[in-house]
This record gives C-alpha cells, sequence and structure tokens, in this order.
C-alpha cells in the first residue's frame, strides 16, 4: 500500500461519493403527505438536504431552495415519516440465556449482524428506526439498542449515538410467565417469586450507586465494578428507558408498581390485556406499545389478546404505539397492524402515529424521528397509495436523505416480496463502497507514513 | 298453531333434531357469488340450511317470517384448505393440543375427527373473520401425522356440520417431517423418503394379502397400513407438506412411483418448480404468507399465488400450523395479501371460496353463493380484504352467527 498509484486513489473515491448524504437540495412535490407533526397535506412538498429535512408544506406554501434537484412524483403517492417499531428482534438479535433470569450487562449489540436479511426486508416495510431487543425469556434479558436502517456494512454503521458517543438503547425486562420455569433453579417459579427478584435486584442497584457517590471518587472506597448494576443504574437514572414485556392485566399492573417503586421510565410491551386496564395505563402516564396478531392465544397470558386494545388505551388517553415483535409479524406487514388496530376502532390519526411518532416518543427519539418537519432526520416513506390500504405498496425508503429501498430495484424488490435469495444476506453494492473505503483508510494512512 | 307451539312440537318429538333455522333473506348491497359475475343490491334467501333464492333484489318478494339481514358485501362463507383449528387450541396448553402425536413417525391411522374440538375459540375466532369451512386436522410435525376432516365452523362435529370426516392423511417431508430427537428415525430428508417408501411397501403388501382367498393365509387387520392402502388405492388423498425444492421432487417422485393422489401444501419454493408441479397435475395448498419466514419457508414470497395462478395450477389458501403465538392465522387476511401482491380480487376470493371447495371435493356444497348449496355466507361492511373492513356476521348451514363485528 506505500507505494499506490494515483489512480487507486482517485477511482475509489469516485465511488465512494454517491454514497456521502446529498448536499444538493432534493424536494418530493404532488404526494399527499402526512407529517404527523399536523394535518395531513393533500398536495405536500418535502424537501431534504444533508440528512435533514428542510422544509415540509403545501405546495406553494414551501420555497424549494434554488438549484434543488425536483421530484415530481406522479398523482396518488402518499408520504409518511420513517416508521418507527419499538419492538423488533431482526439482524438476528439475541439476550441472555439458560444461565440465570437476570442479564442487565448482556447487549443485543454483541449479536447483530447489520447484513441480515431481516434488515433488509424490515427496510422494504417502511421501517427506518427500530428497537432491537433481546427476548423475554429472563426477568432481565439485556440491553436492547436503537438502529436507525441505514445501508450499513457493520452493525456500528446503524448506531443511534448518544451525545457522549455510547450507542442509544433501552433495558428489557419481562413478566409473566416467559421468564418463569416450574423447575427449581435461577428463575422464578411464581408471579411474586418474579417481581421480589427484580426487586431486590434494583434495591442492589441502588446500594450500588450510593457506595459510588459516598466514595467521590476514591478508588479505595469504589466498589469493585459490576456490570449488570451499572445498567440498572442507567436506568434508575433514567438514561435508559426500561422496555417491560407484559401480556396479563395483572402483569402490566405489577410493572406498574415497580416502576413506581424505583422510579424509572418505562414503556409496556404487547400489552395483549391493555384493554382490562387501559384507564391504569393511561393514569400512569406510562406508554404502551401493542402487538395485533392474526389470532389470540398460543399461551395462557395471551388467551384474551385483542385487536381492540390500542382503541381502549387511545380512548383512555395513553400514549400508544405499535410494534412488529418480528420475527413475529414480519416487518413488511408492520403497516398492516396499524390497519388493524383502525379495524377494531383506533382513529386513523393516532394509529398513523403509533407507528411513527408514538414509538419514537417510546425510544426517546422523538428529537429527531417520528414526524416530517424541518430539521428532523430525512427519514420517510413513499407509498402507492392509503397507508391503511392492503392494496398499497411501499415503495421507497429513505433514511436520513439516503433511499434504502427501492421496489423498482429488483435485489430490494427481492427482499419486498420474497422469493429465492430473500433469506440472504445483503451482498451488493456496498462491496465497493466498503472495499473503496478500505483502501481509502489505507491509502491515507500509506501516505503518512 | 303459531310458530312457537309448532317449534315446541318439533322439539318434543324429535329431541335429538336441530330446531330449524328461521328462514334468513341477506340483502347485499355487492354480492360476490363467485360462481358469477357480481350482483348489486342482490338478494339471498335461505331456508332449512340452504340457498333458495340469488338475484337482483328487485325480482324477488319474500315473506315476513323471514329474518332480514343487511350488508354492504357479501361473499361466500370463506374455505380454509389447510387448518390445525380444533386440535391445535387456543391456550397451548397440554389438554388442548391434539395435533401431532409424537409416539412414532407414521401414524395415518389417527383420524382428525375423533380429536376436532369445535368449541374451541380458535374454531369461533376464524369464523368471526368469515371462515365457515376448514379443512383440519393433524399438523405438520411427523412423517405422517394423521388425517384432516373437513368440517363446517359452526361449533361441533355433527353429521350436518362435517362435509368429509376422512377427508386427507397429513404427511411431511423436509424439516416438518423429521425427528430432531438424537438417534431417532426419520433423522435426515433422505432417511423420511426411505422410511416412507418402505412403509408404502408393507402396504400394498399387506393389501395384497388381505384379498387373498385362503383366509387363514391372511393377515390381521392393521389400521395404519389400512390408511396407508387408501393412499394407495386413491380413496383417500395425502396432504403432503413440501417447502424446499428438493421436498416439492421427492413428494412428486413417490406421487409417481406409488400412483399417490396428493395435494400439495406449503410450497413455499413453488416459483422454482412450476413446471414440475403444473405437469404432475396436483393442486396446492400454499402456505400462509404471514407465517415466519425462515428454516424451509425463508424463501416465502407474498407473490406466490399470484405466480400459480399465471402457470395455470389449481390453489387454496390456508391458515397452517404454528406451535406458539399466533397459534393460527387467519385466510381472510391471506387471501387480503395475495390481492395486493398480484393476484388480484377476483382469484384471491376464489382461492378462498369456490376454489378451495374444488380442491376439497365439496364444491357441490359450499364454495359459491347458488340456489341448492349450502347457506355459508360471510357478511362484510365493505371490500373484505381491506383491512379496516370489519365481518359483521357469517352464516352456516342457515344459521346466523354474530360473533363480532370483527
Amino acid at each position: 500500500m506505500r507505494f499506490l498509484p494515483a489512480a487507486a486513489v482517485l477511482l475509489p473515491l469516485a465511488l465512494a461519493a454517491p454514497v456521502f448524504a446529498q448536499e444538493r437540495p432534493l424536494a418530493l412535490t404532488g404526494a399527499r403527505i402526512y407529517p404527523i407533526a399536523g394535518e395531513p397535506i393533500a398536495d405536500g412538498v418535502l424537501v431534504v438536504q444533508g440528512g435533514k429535512i428542510v422544509a415540509v408544506g403545501a405546495a406553494g406554501a414551501v420555497t424549494v431552495p434554488a438549484g434543488a434537484e425536483v421530484r415530481a412524483l406522479p398523482p396518488g403517492k402518499v408520504i409518511l415519516p420513517g416508521l418507527v417499531d419499538s419492538h423488533s428482534h431482526i439482524g438476528g438479535a439475541q439476550g441472555g440465556d439458560g444461565s440465570g433470569a437476570l442479564h442487565p450487562e448482556v447487549r443485543v449489540l454483541d449479536a447483530l449482524d447489520a447484513r441480515h436479511a431481516s434488515i433488509q426486508r424490515a427496510q422494504a416495510g417502511g421501517i427506518t428506526t427500530v428497537n432491537v431487543m433481546p427476548g423475554s425469556g429472563q426477568l432481565i434479558s439485556g440491553q436492547t439498542l436503537y438502529l436507525k436502517l441505514r445501508d450499513g456494512r457493520i452493525i456500528d454503521d446503524l448506531l443511534i449515538r448518544l451525545a457522549d458517543g455510547s450507542p442509544a438503547g433501552g433495558l428489557k425486562m419481562a413478566n409473566g410467565t416467559n421468564p418463569m420455569r416450574a423447575a427449581a433453579g435461577p428463575f422464578p417459579g411464581t408471579r411474586a417469586k418474579a417481581a421480589a427478584m427484580v426487586r431486590d435486584q434494583f434495591i442492589k442497584a441502588q446500594e450500588y450507586q450510593a457506595k459510588i457517590a459516598r466514595a467521590k471518587g476514591d478508588p479505595e472506597k469504589l466498589p469493585a465494578r459490576d456490570l449488570g448494576l451499572e445498567m440498572i443504574g442507567e436506568a434508575l437514572a433514567g438514561r435508559r428507558i426500561v422496555q417491560f414485556h407484559s401480556h396479563r392485566h395483572d402483569d402490566i399492573l405489577t410493572a406498574l408498581r415497580l416502576r413506581q417503586e424505583f422510579g424509572f421510565k418505562m414503556v409496556l410491551h404487547h400489552v395483549s390485556e391493555a384493554w382490562k386496564v387501559a384507564p391504569e395505563i393511561a393514569a400512569a402516564g406510562v406508554p404502551a406499545s401493542a402487538i395485533v396478531l392474526d389470532s389470540p392465544g398460543g399461551k395462557l397470558e395471551t388467551r384474551d389478546l385483542s385487536f381492540e386494545s390500542p382503541a381502549a388505551l387511545e380512548k383512555a388517553g395513553a400514549e400508544v404505539g405499535l410494534h412488529s415483535d418480528d420475527p413475529v409479524i414480519d416487518s413488511r406487514h408492520f403497516l398492516r397492524s396499524a390497519a388493524i388496530a383502525v379495524r377494531a376502532g383506533m382513529s386513523r390519526p393516532a394509529a398513523l402515529r403509533a407507528v411513527t411518532l408514538a414509538n419514537a416518543k417510546m425510544l426517546g427519539l422523538d428529537d429527531r424521528v417520528g414526524t416530517l418537519a424541518a430539521g428532523k432526520d430525512a427519514d420517510f416513506v413513499v407509498l402507492s397509495g392509503d397507508p391503511f390500504s392492503v392494496y398499497t405498496q411501499i415503495e421507497e425508503t429513505w433514511v436520513e436523505g439516503r433511499r434504502v429501498f427501492n421496489l423498482s430495484d429488483p435485489a430490494d424488490r427481492t427482499y419486498a416480496l420474497g422469493g429465492p435469495g430473500a433469506g440472504d444476506a445483503r451482498r451488493t453494492p456496498l462491496c465497493c463502497y466498503t472495499s473503496a473505503w478500505d483502501i481509502i483508510l489505507a491509502a491515507n494512512g500509506a501516505l503518512q507514513q | 298453531m303459531n310458530r312457537a307451539a309448532r317449534l315446541a312440537l318439533l322439539l318434543l318429538l324429535a329431541p335429538a333434531a336441530a330446531p330449524a333455522a328461521m328462514p334468513l333473506a341477506i340483502q347485499a348491497g355487492l354480492l360476490y357469488p363467485v360462481s358469477g359475475p357480481p350482483v348489486k343490491d342482490a338478494l339471498i334467501l335461505i331456508r332449512d340450511g340452504r340457498i333458495t333464492f340469488v338475484g337482483p333484489a328487485a325480482d324477488r318478494m319474500f315473506s315476513a317470517d323471514h329474518q332480514v339481514v343487511t350488508a354492504a358485501v357479501v361473499t361466500p362463507g370463506l374455505i380454509d384448505a389447510r387448518a390445525t383449528v380444533g386440535l391445535s387450541g387456543l391456550l397451548n396448553q397440554p389438554h388442548d393440543q391434539d395435533m401431532l402425536e409424537r409416539s412414532a413417525p407414521v401414524q395415518p391411522e389417527l383420524r382428525a375427527i375423533d380429536a376436532y374440538n369445535g368449541g374451541d375459540p380458535l374454531v369461533t375466532w376464524v369464523r368471526s373473520l368469515g371462515v365457515t369451512t376448514v379443512n383440519t386436522g393433524h399438523a405438520p410435525g411427523t412423517l405422517v401425522s394423521g388425517q384432516t376432516m373437513v368440517v363446517k365452523t359452526s361449533g361441533g362435529a355433527r353429521d350436518r356440520e362435517v362435509l368429509q370426516p376422512a377427508a386427507f392423511i397429513t404427511a411431511a417431508l423436509g424439516g416438518a417431517g423429521l425427528n430432531r430427537a438424537e438417534g431417532k428415525a426419520p433423522g435426515t430428508r433422505a432417511k423420511a423418503v426411505a422410511l416412507l417408501r418402505a412403509e408404502l411397501i408393507k402396504a400394498q403388501e399387506h393389501v395384497r394379502k388381505r384379498g387373498l382367498t385362503d383366509e387363514t393365509k391372511r393377515p390381521a387387520r392393521d389400521l395404519r397400513l389400512e390408511a396407508l392402502g387408501r393412499a394407495l388405492d386413491g380413496s383417500q388423498r395425502l396432504l403432503i407438506t413440501v417447502h424446499k425444492v428438493p421436498d416439492i421432487l421427492a413428494a412428486l417422485r413417490l406421487a409417481q412411483e406409488f400412483n399417490l393422489r396428493l395435494v400439495l401444501d406449503g410450497c413455499a419454493e413453488a416459483p422454482l418448480v412450476l413446471t414440475e408441479i403444473k405437469a404432475a397435475g396436483f393442486p396446492v395448498v400454499l402456505h400462509p404468507t404471514m407465517a415466519r419466514a425462515g428454516d424451509d419457508t425463508e424463501n416465502l414470497a407474498m407473490d406466490t399465488a399470484a405466480k400459480l395462478a399465471a402457470a395455470g395450477i389449481p390453489f387454496a389458501l390456508q391458515s397452517g400450523y404454528e406451535s406458539y403465538v399466533p397459534k393460527t392465522r387467519v385466510v381472510l387476511f391471506e387471501a387480503a395479501v395475495a390481492a395486493g401482491r398480484g393476484l388480484g380480487f377476483d382469484r384471491a376470493l376464489a382461492s378462498v371460496t369456490l376454489e378451495a371447495a374444488r380442491i376439497l371435493g365439496v364444491a357441490e356444497r359450499v364454495g359459491s353463493v347458488e340456489v341448492g348449496k349450502d347457506a355459508d355466507l360471510a357478511l362484510f361492511d365493505g371490500d373484505p380484504f381491506e383491512y379496516t373492513t370489519r365481518v359483521t356476521a357469517t352464516v352456516i348451514n342457515g344459521e346466523l352467527f354474530r360473533d363480532g363485528p370483527r
């Protein structure tokens, strides 16, 4: 690499150029736009630049910047904010194992593959931001990860960075039957034991934090580092939202009770029986992300699952989201969940909010995603028609000003519809970008030597 | 004698017979009979469980004893061509899981009717979403898992509810047909096929010897081999679950070797072998697209139904079998995905009504709205396939069910 010919440096630079966020503004015109932040716009204009939304509004009310590339969409198209999925297991997610019930130190990050086919399928489903979670087989199964579904080479390319550079994510907890085991061992055998074990662990974390505070930085007085208690500490401090799996109405109330005792930020997940305790959920001010499945059952605690839970939560005044729980619902059918919630009485605006802004709030990312508004990330979806119609196709998905899914591209179409290759990891075209980038880095290194 | 007195007398005289349901007059803003073109402002008259009139409402008066029900859209009651509801219960607890017997890999003698619980909430659930007939029974999960039956979803398994008590023998090649336990057969695809061939040859021998003129040389009756014998003589078809290409081809090879009548179940990779399936002449009961895409179904596609239609292969849709949440899919939603992904409305509706009835061999009774057929209907408040449309009621054998609206 020391004697790299100049052409070898220039060629990869040219190849790499298209992947940088466009500096030239792009204006999409002629679509019905649902900004979520405001009323639908019948003849809307969306202007994006440098990965951000520059302007959204009605034709005539938005000034398209000089020099902008203008794409006039054919009649009938619809633009939504990029969908936000508050609960998914794409990318090969894994969490804690069968050795115990408490795994706050386990990171889903360490299991994920950025090129996993499920991520491509989620892009095809219009999902641009996702909370990838470990499972529900433990009381605390690990740290979740909030991802942007960029076309990444490695998982780092998909991370959402907090101000301190750490990857954004939550803490996955669960109650009910999934984390219970009949046999004696490290798992709870009853619901009360499960709650006691969680309380015990959170109290330990409080004491751990208190010791750290008392030590005032004195290494002699600091407790030995405990990765798990550190993470629970992050939840206690409100820096990490607890994403709490709970189906039965009494389990939901138990989760609310734990939150009240320890004061962490929490989102309820699945909430199959939310329709029984919607007023309590709303009164607690805790958001709930509901699942809408083809049928109830499959285990005792989902016996009373109802299409009507999202509507009941909306009527009670709770913040209500929806999630795929992919692979339980394939990400490509995510919008269908919103439509079925409407079928069972949810209002259309609330159902669209449930797959965008409500979920963004549940991840603490609503300052960046979830609506179409100036200054927000340029994450959006272009649809062929009504978002709730089965006849509508998702045609394009954009993340931070880049198109990551295009139905008219044959490779992308395979991920959208399925067929041979739909289960394979993404291969092209990032081979070129990646190798070019590597060559550039190597060349820079060579020049510096 | 007034009507109530007549009914009371009827009940006294024939306590075992179900009371005749009130005659129904269904007024449909739009009727899709499936057997013919749609009819606007249609009327369907029903008496004694059967359809007595279908046509424009303006063409026909009806007597005052009819219960009048109106709906924006009416279709034939939906038919689920491969289900496990009634055997694979809602709760997923040992007491309600009768869809798989794992004590041996080949048990074609297990009859669905001996296990079907029409009162399971999942039967009610699919009925609430327009499904009035199911081909339900033993699930894919062992090499030959048992049989299916074709039954109405009205809640029981009385004679008038059962269309076929022993419809298919259920088999599975590929992942669903293997025994994952260490040291157990069949542990591989090739072993599974070898095992099935050996069983079929045994059955051939059994049938031959049972036909010997010398009674003393006849073997004792054997329910298992008798069932396989019915597959061999074509009197009971084999519903064989196959997803990957090698499994589809292995099934076709078996059919050729033993002259079996197959219905191919699942068929995630059918688009890769359309020519072979078409040439074999077997219908397909296509997997649910809502099912998890992984393992044998990793290449499943939402436009496979459209491809089967284009290739001229008869097919129907199914709810299938799932071992965990959710316990059943719904053919209404499956047809919706197919309709929106290239198949179109008419073919999608046919695939869960008349086409399904034909493949199951029950089209003389169900699958379309025609005079003389069973009065099985699904009532909707809009386009049946739009997710936001509700099923307002179903009619089965002339009986009105209001499980929803859902």
